[in-house]
């Protein structure tokens, strides 16, 4: 097996951030902007004692996908959660402005966002916060734009606070079943609301509140994938030849009665599996524990029914 | 959550009631529904009339008061012209709840920032106006997703209470509030926030508030070379981070990535 070959039949959950970023892109397509020989780290970490990297847990450039051009943003899961802090932030919204300013002599067709963050760095939370609130508002530029903005959620730390608010500002969402996203995590619930409300230790009622598997039954996600860099390739790949809708009246009010409708159809659950039941799955129980194969026979089985845009 | 004490609630329907007679001497009319979502219509001393929009009564933001909020905003923005949003944010953190959470609160509060960013685009200025506490990800899909942020008297934005952050950095509460007095960068509060950036103006005198808003709807928003015809208001809110000091390198940075991608992109 080549070494591209084995990179892609990778775990994306496994995998660092470069490795997802040179298994998603072409082969040897990828140049990086800003890179750790640059050394732009956190000037706010030392104050806490806590090690640097010289990414500061981001990795930003250009490459192929499929032969398309994409601009590519990678957050490291395994760096300090792969928070927002005032560098890491810095290095997504500066990718977003060159693509949207085409600046570049061959500027991007397609951006992808490889998301795998618990939200804002609290050591650097308002730094963080901004950066959110500054990456949200160049996809929205960049959706105005008429570019495919793709966000791709298997990592360790989910998208979770911000990321899962950028996550949802994309205009397509790949996931996995270990993809989690959500905006408040379940130990701040837990913490805020007592155990009663949402048990943080009792993973897989986490999993069925936030996963992969609950996100794209109920039409939040578009595409599932296997945990596997090939198949978050293949997902971009298509993703990136379709045009998105326009950033319009029209497409922001289909997004509102797709949204007061899934508030009719589901408002009233509290468990994954009340919504699977209510949707006509037989044996919701079982929808976690089925094997992949399994799991995505079953989608295919229903009709495409993401309600997100 | 609040209101729960008639006094209370009482005070906290006055001062509104107060901030929307000294920002609007031409007259308000406001609606605030079940989730603490607002609505309604204004019309400012000078004469120009603007859409009102938020949530008030300290009422943290789930999914409801999201689709609420997204409503007014579309339907303003449908009803075509260019005429102001202003949106009034006293909240609280994002609705933590597992209901919430399943239904993905994410895609709701990203519709609502979504909304606001199409106002904008779309020649509506949106003018947040902060009186009272904002955190975590209602913050950001209120104050934060508006062209520019007022901070009137009572404005206590946080991204989060330093107890929590005691608790999820394991740091000893003691050590953060003494690093707290003496960097912007994770405190809670406004003058951290506005050193970052987050902030535009400032108003204390509720006597100004009128002429300082038709002061602000009469300026120019920078606009980006370029896209002047596309009416985007540019988002210089690191530039002023960098300004006032609080957040020293978000600009170069994103400066840097820009300049590397026009060179090698």
């Amino acid at each position: 097996m080549s070494a591209v070959a084995s990179c892609r039949a990778a775990s994306w959950l496994e995998a660092s951030a470069r490795a997802r970023v040179a298994g998603l892109l072409d082969q040897g397509s990828f140049v990086e902007f800003l890179g750790p020989e640059q050394r732009a780290m956190s000037p706010h970490l030392r104050q806490f004692d806590l090690p640097r990297a010289f990414d500061d847990g981001v990795v930003v450039g250009r490459g192929l996908l499929g032969g398309v051009r994409v601009f590519v943003a990678a957050q490291e899961g395994r760096f300090m959660g792969g928070t927002f802090g005032e560098v890491s932030g810095a290095k997504i919204v500066g990718l977003l402005r060159a693509a949207r300013d085409r600046a570049a002599p061959s500027p991007p067709d397609a951006v992808l966002l490889l998301l795998d963050t618990g939200g804002v760095r609290l050591q650097e939370a308002n730094a963080g916060e901004l950066a959110v609130s500054e990456i949200i508002r160049a996809i929205a530029e960049l959706r105005h734009a008429g570019l495919p903005v793709i966000a791709l959620v298997g990592g360790r730390a989910g998208a979770f606070g911000g990321g899962g608010i950028i996550a949802a500002c994309c205009t397509a969402l790949v996931i996995s079943q270990h993809g989690r996203t959500s905006v408040s995590g379940p130990e701040v619930i837990e913490t805020n609301k007592g155990v009663e409300e949402f048990d943080s230790k009792d993973r897989a009622l986490v999993w069925r509140i936030t996963g992969g598997r609950t996100r794209i039954l109920s039409g939040a996600a578009d595409r599932y994938v296997r945990d596997e860099i090939a198949a978050f390739r293949d997902a971009a790949i298509a993703l990136a030849g379709l045009t998105p809708p326009p950033f319009a009246c029209e497409t922001l009010r289909a997004a509102q009665t797709r949204l007061v409708a899934r508030r009719e159809r589901n408002g009233a659950c509290r468990d994954a599996t009340e919504l699977w039941a209510g949707d006509g799955i037989d044996e919701p129980d079982q929808v976690p524990d089925l094997t992949e194969d399994a799991f995505i026979a079953l989608l295919s089985a229903r009709s495409a029914q993401h309600d997100r845009r | 959550m609040t209101g729960a004490d008639p006094s209370q609630a009482r005070t906290r329907t006055q001062a509104r009631d107060a901030l929307l007679d000294a920002l609007f001497p031409g007259g308000h009319a406001l609606m605030v529904d079940a989730a603490g979502a607002v609505s309604g219509h204004a019309t400012t001393a000078g004469g120009i009339a603007v859409g009102l929009v938020g949530i008030a009564d300290g009422m943290p933001v789930g999914i409801d008061a999201a689709l609420s909020m997204a409503e007014t905003v579309l339907a303003h923005v449908e009803r075509g012209g260019d005429t102001p949003l202003l949106v009034l944010v006293d909240t609280a953190s994002q609705v933590m709840a597992r209901r919430d959470e399943l239904l993905g609160l994410n895609d709701y509060l990203a519709h609502l920032c979504q909304c606001l960013a199409l106002a904008s685009f779309r020649g509506h200025r949106t003018i947040g106006i902060l009186h009272g506490a904002a955190a975590a990800g209602a913050f950001i899909a209120t104050a934060l997703s508006t062209d520019r942020l007022v901070a009137v008297p009572g404005a206590a934005p946080s991204v989060m209470d330093l107890p929590s952050i005691a608790r999820v950095t394991k740091l000893p509460l003691d050590r953060l509030e003494r690093m707290a007095a003496s960097t912007p960068i994770f405190a809670p509060g406004l003058d951290p926030l506005a050193a970052t950036g987050a902030v535009h103006e400032r108003w204390t005198d509720p006597a100004r508030y009128a002429a300082s808003l038709d002061a602000m709807l009469a300026a120019d928003m920078p606009v980006r070379d370029g896209l002047m015809q596309d009416g985007l208001v540019r988002d210089g809110r690191d530039a002023l981070g960098e300004e006032r000091g609080g957040r020293r390198q978000a600009r170069a940075v994103a400066g840097r990535v820009i300049a590397d991608a026009t060179a090698r992109g």
